[in-house]
């Protein structure tokens, strides 16, 4: 839970005197891709096991009520999903579900929660997109300046900006943001993802901005980005003011480097220095922060979307989690750890692309 | 969460003086006894009944109501004020518990180490797999909502990254002579543990712990706001800013409950972020330099 991270992670050591088999890369890679298989079938695990916590009855969430007082039919519903056999037995028939892209009829929408999440999936990925491009420009760029400056007036002032960036709850600061820029000054859209009276483009990657590019329709595509800018904002600040206060520390790690100090002694220029020598290597551990910055990027979606009825599975999973409709949370928590999992295994293999010690370990 | 500790550094408490000079610590400790002596002297300092609804509703801040009053006539400034009285004292309990049970699984897997460090790191593992409000929303709509169910589901998402850190400390004692020469002696593994072990872990889990109040509290008033934790009409802030959601134009109802979360969250962090500064060597002789 603590995501204010301090200092880069050790830089893993080689180990010398072991003769790697296959390629380092390749045997970094599969290694990566089953570890993250395994985490993927722990997650269906936690899933499952948090549903049968539950003390509700799902025979009674799911069958009306007359049903429910003919024996036979509740007999019959409990054999058909499975519920009369034993709990292990009830995991692999679910494990299966989910195989075949079942996660269950979610309770409130009366719709297979897959189908659900198909729908809303692509804009909560248009808004977390937006939200993390602009965390790591504004964050690195703000961490560099602090680290170059470290110390001076603009440094201080990073430093308080980026600690309030970490303070504010991200729900109350959507709803300032709604009412001064959208209600008060009338500056921005209201809610949803674009103009109602333009109507949403031609379907085809389902994010907004992407598909008024493809359509060529102009309109579309300001008014999306209008409808994008706001929450995305709201969204970032938090991990603007976690990159920038780990990209700092990281870029103050690397300039202490003899190798730093011997390229500013044979005077290439600063703009050489910090993109070549500097940046690169600070890289690594800012990568990582990243993945781990989408990961609360996710988790602020569930309290952005819901003010700004931004359709997508955040306040698809405020609403489920609210009328306490299981399958619907379950299915939002499947796909978003899912999601994470595959954003870390990305980090994971870029970090090892940049760093070849790191595929050594 | 991946880092490294850079508070497994000796001389803790000599290092803190002057890391009180600071101004952000000065500002950051300023606020936090603030909030604790407005959660302790809450029903003198409240002018009216937190939950008594005799005030006109809606009404905007003015002279007898300094906040305004919410949508059923009750004053905000009043809520506000006793609101600290349940989030700030459950923050705290949820962060101890974290550490107390992070902690006790987190030594046991670094002094144990084969089996008992794989089974319990993998769950780590799979609960830092989760992006946290998801997972503790999946956890408190699971249990039931209620705010006991909300501290249960932050606690579940909370402990691995003490038990992270503790494992990492004890793993770096346990091979110590110290400790090796106490086994030696014939301590019992819980004695070894209490005796050698736990001194030379405390301190970095406890800094740990103060930088994680902030994240804890938020995290609890999230998912209050979400309507997974406290319940209307208990005064808790998140619940607060959702009821603001209902009466949009009146902004006084929304606004004040999350500047008080901003400023207790802003408190803790601005003292961890000098408490880490003045704990890590590198930093530290900076700070002091300045500070003579």
């Amino acid at each position: 839970m603590s995501d204010t991270p301090d200092s880069p992670p050790p830089v893993p050591d080689t180990r010398a005197g072991r003769r790697p088999k296959a390629h380092p890369l390749a045997r970094f890679l599969v290694r990566r891709v089953l570890l993250a298989l395994l985490m993927a079938w722990g997650i269906t695990l936690v899933t499952f096991v948090l549903t049968n916590l539950v003390p509700g009855d799902p025979v009674a969430a799911n069958l009306g009520q007359r049903a429910l007082g003919d024996p036979a039919i509740v007999a019959q519903w409990r054999a058909e999903h499975g519920l009369d056999q034993p709990l292990w037995q009830q995991y692999l028939i679910h494990l299966q579900g989910l195989l075949h892209g079942d996660l269950g009829m979610s309770q409130q929408s009366h719709r297979p929660v897959s189908e659900d999440l198909a729908e809303f999936v692509p804009a909560t990925l248009e808004l977390a997109g937006a939200a993390i491009l602009v965390s790591l420009v504004l964050g690195v760029a703000f961490g560099v300046v602090a680290a170059l400056r470290r110390d001076r007036l603009s440094d201080h002032a990073l430093r308080v900006l980026s600690l309030i960036g970490i303070s504010v709850p991200t729900f109350w600061l959507a709803l300032v943001a709604f009412y001064v820029f959208f209600y008060r000054l009338q500056l921005t859209p209201g809610s949803g993802r674009v103009d109602v009276a333009l109507g949403p483009a031609p379907p085809v990657t389902g994010l907004q901005t992407v598909d008024a590019l493809l359509a060529g329709r102009w309109d579309i595509f300001s008014s999306a980005l209008a409808h994008l800018a706001t929450p995305a904002l709201v969204l970032a600040l938090y991990t603007i003011g976690l990159l920038t206060r780990f990209t700092r520390s990281a870029v103050l790690e690397v300039l202490g480097q003899d190798y730093v100090r011997a390229a500013r002694a044979k005077g290439l220029p600063g703009r050489v220095v910090l993109f070549r020598y500097v940046l690169r290597s600070a890289l690594v551990p800012i990568i990582t922060v990243a993945g781990l910055a989408f990961g609360s990027l996710l988790s602020g979606t569930v309290l952005v979307e819901a003010i700004f009825a931004w359709p997508g599975i955040g306040q698809y999973a405020y609403k489920s989690a609210t009328t306490l409709d299981l399958p619907a949370v379950m299915g939002v928590g499947l796909v978003v750890g899912a999601v994470y999992l595959v954003i870390n295994l990305a980090v994971d293999v870029l970090y090892g692309v940049i760093d070849p010690r790191v595929r050594l370990r | 969460m991946r880092r490294r500790d850079p508070l497994a550094r000796k001389g803790l408490l000599k290092r803190l003086p002057v890391a009180w000079r600071q101004p952000l610590a000065v500002v950051g400790a300023v606020l936090a006894v603030a909030w604790l002596v407005i959660a302790l002297a809450a029903p003198v300092l409240a002018p009216h009944d937190p939950l008594a609804q005799d005030l006109p509703r809606l009404a905007a801040p003015g002279p007898g109501h300094w906040f305004g009053t919410d949508q059923l006539g009750r004053d905000i400034l009043s809520r506000v004020i006793h609101g600290a009285r349940v989030t700030i004292p459950l923050t705290l309990l949820l962060v101890a518990l974290s550490v107390l049970i992070g902690g006790l699984l987190g030594a046991c897997a670094g002094y144990f180490g084969r089996w008992v460090d794989e089974t319990i790191m993998r769950v780590a593992d799979l609960v830092f797999a989760f992006p946290t409000v998801i997972l503790a929303m999946v956890v408190a709509a699971a249990l039931g909502a209620s705010l006991a169910n909300a501290v249960l589901a932050v606690l579940v998402v909370a402990w691995p990254a003490y038990a992270r850190v503790t494992r990492g400390l004890v793993l770096g004692v346990r091979e110590r002579e110290f400790v090796l020469s106490g086994r030696l002696l014939g301590f019992s593994a819980w004695r070894s543990l209490r005796v050698d072990v736990l001194p030379n872990v405390t301190g970095p889990v406890l800094v740990l712990a103060t930088l994680d109040i902030g994240t804890a509290l938020l995290l609890l008033s999230g998912l209050s706001f979400l309507g997974l934790g406290a319940k209307p009409p208990s005064p808790e802030w998140g619940v607060m800013v959702a009821s603001g959601v209902e009466v949009f134009d009146s902004w006084w109802v929304a606004t004040f409950p999350g500047l008080a979360i901003l400023t207790v969250v802003l408190a803790f962090n601005f003292l961890g972020d000098t408490l880490r500064d003045a704990l890590d060597p590198r930093t530290a002789r900076a700070i002091k330099e300045r500070a003579l």
